[in-house]
């Protein structure tokens, strides 16, 4: 009789249990979800020049308010030919910030910096900036985004 | 006929003996508030441990109180702290108990736990109870760092994004530990989310049954008698040692040692008030807004050494480490009552232990001034913002002062400070002139190198001359400019140009 009880309760906890760490866990595996969106047109952009831009997460929320609002770095080398810096510096992820006059991106947390092509310069952190897929699409710049990158990012 | 207040009294007695006769509490009180003690035991040191309990108790009441009108979405929280702290009526006022409580918590903690280690206290046979105070200690860390994510500014929202960076260092399940921390791909709503029910839900939850298996230890093992030195802890004996401690000095908890706890009480909650009052609540700062990235992120006191090891960890131990460091700290501690649980008690017949104790208060507090003051961040308005001092500009002929104009202008004051202004990156230039030849400034201005970057690709050859000239003539009066000693006709030869 207690092994029955036993046995049926551990169906019943498998019932409630696997269900439950699927809820928790769903983050995990749900395949990433990345799209291209629009930083605006190219035009928006001068040559030689790196702006800052924004876009929408194409993965948020209605409830995210501003934090689904992303910036990033533009660095309009020339003609199509662009590089998008993530905001976030490889080392701990704070913003970075882009210095025109010398040409570095400097971090306010432990002094990271980067050159103009998002190479390392200094600092701690262990690789140059993460990088967005680009294309140009009817005249808008489009990146490929959608996920926080990390050094567990894959091909940032 | 009894008079009336008689009758009263005896209707009460009748009713706790019916309550009593149900519940036990007489039993109860007798074997917890009741326990007899060893009357060393009723010291000023002892108070540490009663007086984190009351913090939290306190963070209890005043976290209930703020839930009240916080509401945990990326989109709302904001308005809700602000409406807290300047439109609640005496909202401030419980944001600031819950700050500065929490502040309070982990500060008492710690020296409750610095108490039990010199007193000896996870000696034999207090082993679980110094297991359980190490869980405790994790759950109040977990509480505090998941309590600044609530205060839902850009400090919360970079901070996120900071161990959302130590996560993605993790290897091989790097991605799907961030996915499992961030509910989601980015820091957003659901992130707020997660850590909000860890707040208010998992972790007090967890505290509120670890402090009983706490508690049920102390009376279970009692409470360590003040040590005496040379009185060593042998597993044969001490529990007879103990025995006898008690029945020759033994008091009951409750009235006889619990005073000096109950001062402790007021004089800690009086501390809280006083800075919830005077100093207030802390933030919040500025909208966890992604696009603001005019930022320096810090994180709470409490974890400020934690981004002080960050800044100055060798990178190519840096992951190491972060992932590494905790599990090895974690293990010692773990461990301590097993290879060292017998012996000496007392601290003063423990010289190790006392350096141990001064080492790590040290180091923390070292590390903690240097994450406040984060001399290796550079001042990012430094170029736009400083002064040129009058002693580094009169006198300059105008290729010198040229190269003035380029130094405040290529930024080289965010990292490098002038008289005093400016970063603290790298070494200051106020008397650079008597450190570097005119070559050696050229070849680190465009080589960069010892963490500079180079600036060989973003300066003319004419910006690089005058500013070689300028930083050449940056020199304390009456000294001569640097020469190489090594090379002496080579750098003769070349400046002389």
């Amino acid at each position: 009789m207690l092994k029955l009880g036993f046995g049926l309760n551990a169906i019943a906890g498998a019932a409630v249990g696997i269900p439950l760490l699927g809820y928790v866990f769903s983050s995990i595996f749900k395949p990433q979800q990345m799209d291209w969106v629009s930083l605006g047109p190219v035009d928006k952009f001068p040559e030689g020049k790196t702006r800052l831009a924004n876009y929408k997460n194409p993965v948020h929320r209605s409830w995210d308010g501003v934090t689904a609002e992303i910036p990033c770095w533009v660095r309009h080398i020339k003609a199509n030919d662009f590089q998008i810096f993530a905001i976030n510096c490889a080392h701990l992820g704070c913003p970075v910030r882009w210095f025109e006059e010398s040409k570095l991106f400097m971090c306010p947390c432990h002094g990271g910096a980067y050159y103009e092509d998002g190479e390392r310069a200094a600092g701690p952190p262990p690789r140059g900036l993460f990088t967005y897929e680009f294309k140009v699409q009817d005249g808008q710049l489009m990146i490929l985004a959608g996920a926080l990158p990390t050094l567990a990012t894959p091909n940032a | 006929m009894k008079p009336p207040l008689e009758q009263l009294t005896n209707l009460g007695l009748s009713l706790f003996e019916w309550v009593d006769d149900r519940v036990h509490v007489k039993k109860i009180w007798e074997s917890t508030a009741g326990h007899h003690v060893p009357q060393s035991a009723g010291s000023w040191f002892y108070v540490f441990g009663s007086a984190t309990l009351l913090c939290f108790m306190l963070q209890l009441v005043t976290g209930i109180m703020l839930a009240l009108v916080y509401v945990p979405s990326a989109e709302e929280s904001y308005a809700t702290l602000e409406y807290l702290t300047y439109h609640q009526q005496l909202g401030w006022f419980l944001r600031g108990m819950h700050y500065w409580g929490s502040n309070f918590m982990v500060g008492i903690m710690l020296l409750h736990m610095t108490q039990v280690y010199l007193w000896g206290a996870y000696k034999y046979p207090r082993e679980i109870t110094w297991l359980t105070g190490l869980l405790l200690m994790v759950l109040t860390l977990g509480l505090a760092f998941t309590g600044q994510v609530m205060r839902f500014d850009e400090d919360a929202y970079w901070g996120l994004g900071i161990g959302a960076a130590i996560v993605g260092r993790i290897p091989f399940v790097g991605q799907q530990m961030l996915d499992l921390m961030l509910g989601g791909q980015i820091i957003a709503s659901e992130t707020l989310s997660r850590f909000f029910a860890l707040h208010v839900f998992v972790l007090p939850g967890s505290v509120l049954a670890i402090v009983s298996l706490h508690l049920r230890m102390v009376l279970t093992k009692g409470i360590n008698e003040y040590p005496v030195p040379g009185m060593l802890v042998r597993r044969e004996t001490y529990d007879k040692e103990y025995a006898a401690i008690l029945k020759k000095e033994g008091v009951p908890f409750f009235p006889k040692a619990i005073d000096k706890d109950i001062i402790a009480a007021a004089i800690v909650i009086g501390g809280i008030v006083f800075c919830a009052c005077v100093f207030g609540p802390k933030g919040p700062g500025g909208p966890a807004d992604p696009q603001q990235i005019n930022v320096s992120p810090r994180p709470d006191f409490w974890f400020l050494w934690i981004f002080s090891v960050a800044a100055l960890m060798p990178e190519q131990i840096e992951t190491v480490a972060l992932l590494l460091g905790p599990a090895v700290i974690g293990l010692v501690l773990v461990l301590l009552p097993f290879f060292n649980g017998t012996g000496e008690k007392s601290w003063r017949r423990r010289p190790v232990a006392v350096i141990i104790v001064l080492l790590l208060w040290s180091v923390l507090g070292i590390l903690t001034y240097l994450g406040a003051t984060s001399p290796w961040s550079p001042i990012m308005d430094g170029w736009s913002s400083l002064p040129v001092g009058n002693a580094q500009i009169v006198g300059r002929s105008p290729l010198q002062l040229q190269g003035a104009v380029t130094l405040q202008y290529k930024q080289c004051r965010n990292c490098h400070a002038i008289d005093g202004m400016g970063g603290e990156r790298g070494p200051s230039l106020t008397d650079v002139g008597m450190r570097l030849t005119k070559p050696q400034l050229v070849r680190q201005v465009i080589q960069g190198g010892g963490n500079m970057p180079a600036y060989g690709q973003n300066l003319t050859p004419a910006e690089v001359e005058s500013l070689v000239e300028y930083m050449a003539s940056l020199l304390p009066q009456g000294v001569s400019p640097a020469i190489d000693s090594s090379r002496p006709q080579v750098s003769i030869t070349t400046t002389k140009k």
